[in-house]
């Protein structure tokens, strides 16, 4: 077992590794994403995750206990909260039946007992990719819009929420959160904004995009009121869901996933734009996270071109749906990279991506994007690159910058070394 | 041309992976069915450690007559390299992705003298 830097270092330096007598460490997964890390200085500049996740289910005996109903705590310990494996109706196999390694064996990776264990986890890969500060959101509760019981939801949420600003968010400025809004309760959702509003580490609130719920019912007015008087960004946080009847038409994952995760949120935005929320709510900062970048210039130009015809059917846009869009702020990842360089240039042009663009990895799941996807882009400036990278969402979320000690660790050495190289001979 | 001294011959298991250093190049030496390939350990996708990845057969997809879908096999001929970061597949035989081949992952020559494996660079 690995207990400290000195022995992973340890580990690092043997000149062989067999792979059947390897222990699962996220700093051994990601070496190869440290060294790029080293060779493209990241030290340099400040780069924040703005979508990433934690397994929620891994700390949830600690979660039920910020349940406040007894009779509910005694059913969430017991019946836990977890995923149904092959015959499930959720039927996900997007770990690809092992091949994507992390997802069996993170469960095995040891950890330090002086700290909460998704610290050490989030620590690790953060410091191995050159993240500085990241933005951190569960894993299956981007799903628990689909319970049927609405007062599990809220429940749910309450207690996570909780557990979330006393473990996690107090321990580590270097972690935030967008905190999750039980949307199907209006009401609830209000109250979770003024309870924790003021909770540190809290830079907005988010709602998972499956839920079936219209965002311009008048049921939210006061939610997103109070979100604009604070100052504080909302976000849609794309999921996929197997239980939406016209994907379950789809037979194969990437069916359900690839169309999943940007449709909640191509619909979420027609009716956000359309409903005129933009108008209504002029300072309310919206976030549109993980679905990728490829949905919004499709989307620009089809609601472009059916308002030019229907202007009447929006009788609050002063302008056309694609500027308001222009103004929104959207998360990088999974990013469509595949031989469309030309497409992807484009698209950053279209969405304003120097000033709206918000890198993020989605780390530890399947489709992660590092640092490097935005870093090498060949388009970009040098500073266009560190916007995307960590000014857009230090501008977007308006905190402080808590470098990763890693990272400080290497300019000071660089530091050092060049103060070494500039003394005069003989000193 | 370099060469890096892996294992003595019979110490990898069958399907097994070890990964040796030169310098700065980490190489994932794989055993399989009585031969050894070595690849650099750098998935061409986001630079993953593609060689510490699962080894799977190639997924088929049965099709018979007009058109009908008869299921799905692996074929075991066919093994691939799959890299564990997002599980993009290359060919163990070649190291070059199932798909498109003009990506792929650098093949090295295995070299088996006295009974010792070695690598050349
Ligand atoms: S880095 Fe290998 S599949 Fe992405």
């Amino acid at each position: 077992m690995l207990t400290g830097t000195q022995d992973f270092q340890g580990e690092a330096q043997r000149d062989f590794r067999d792979l059947a007598s390897e222990e699962f460490d996220t700093r051994t997964l990601l070496r190869n994403a440290a060294d790029q890390a080293v060779v493209r200085k990241y030290e340099d500049f400040l780069i924040v995750d703005t979508d990433s996740h934690h397994y929620e289910t891994e700390a949830f005996k600690e979660i039920a206990e910020y349940i406040d109903d007894p009779v509910m705590r005694y059913e969430a310990k017991f019946q836990g909260h977890s995923r149904g494996g092959f015959t499930a109706e959720t039927g996900s196999y997007q770990e690809l039946a092992g091949r994507i390694t992390r997802y069996p064996l993170r469960k095995t990776e040891k950890v330090p007992t002086t700290k909460h264990r998704d610290l050490t986890l989030m620590e690790r890969w953060m410091d191995a990719m050159g993240v500085d500060m990241a933005v951190m959101f569960p894993t299956p509760m981007l799903n628990l819009s689909n319970c049927p019981r609405i007062q599990v939801e809220v429940t749910m949420a309450k207690a996570y929420n909780r557990w979330l600003c006393d473990k996690i968010l107090t321990e580590d400025p270097r972690i935030k959160s967008m905190l999750y809004l039980p949307f199907h309760d209006p009401e609830a959702s209000y109250e979770i904004v003024k309870e924790f509003a003021d909770r540190k580490g809290v830079i907005g609130f988010m709602v998972t995009s499956t839920h079936y719920k219209a965002n311009y019912d008048n049921a939210y007015a006061k939610t997103y009121h109070a979100l604009q008087e604070r100052n504080l960004p909302l976000g849609f946080h794309a999921a996929f869901t197997w239980t939406d009847q016209s994907l379950q038409l789809c037979n194969r994952f990437i069916g359900v996933h690839a169309l999943g995760f940007s449709w909640c949120n191509m619909l979420h935005m027609t009716n956000w734009v359309t409903n005129g929320m933009p108008e209504r709510y002029p300072n309310l900062k919206t976030l549109w996270i993980e679905s990728g970048l490829a949905w919004i210039p499709f989307l620009m130009q089809r609601l472009d071109n059916e308002f030019m015809m229907r202007t009447s059917d929006c009788g609050l846009l002063k302008r056309k749906p694609s500027e308001y869009m222009r103004e929104m702020f959207y998360t990088s990842q999974p990013m469509e990279m595949v031989d469309n360089r030309e497409a992807l240039e484009l698209t950053f042009k279209m969405i304003n991506a120097e000033t709206q663009l918000l890198y993020s990895s989605d780390y530890p799941h399947w489709d992660m994007d590092l640092p490097s996807t935005i870093y090498d882009l060949p388009f970009l400036s040098e500073q266009s690159k560190r916007n995307i990278l960590g000014a857009n969402a230090q501008r977007l979320f308006n905190f402080d910058p808590v470098w990763s000690p890693v990272k400080l660790e290497r300019k000071a050495a660089r530091a050092a070394k060049a103060g070494r190289a500039a003394e005069p001979a003989g000193v | 041309m370099a060469e890096v001294r892996v294992c003595k011959k019979g110490e990898i298991a069958e399907g097994g992976t070890r990964l040796v250093k030169s310098g700065p190049i980490e190489i994932g030496v794989i055993f399989h069915k009585g031969a050894y390939y070595a690849y650099r350990n750098v998935c061409p996708h986001q630079g993953g450690p593609a060689c510490e990845g699962l080894k799977m057969p190639q997924v088929v997809e049965n099709i018979g007559e007009k058109g009908v879908h008869l299921g799905q096999v692996f074929n075991e001929e066919d093994m691939h390299i799959v890299c564990p970061w997002h599980g993009w597949e290359f060919h163990l035989k070649d190291g070059t992705h199932v798909i498109d081949p003009k990506h792929r992952l650098k093949k090295y020559d295995v070299i088996e003298r006295g009974g010792e494996i070695y690598v050349s660079i």
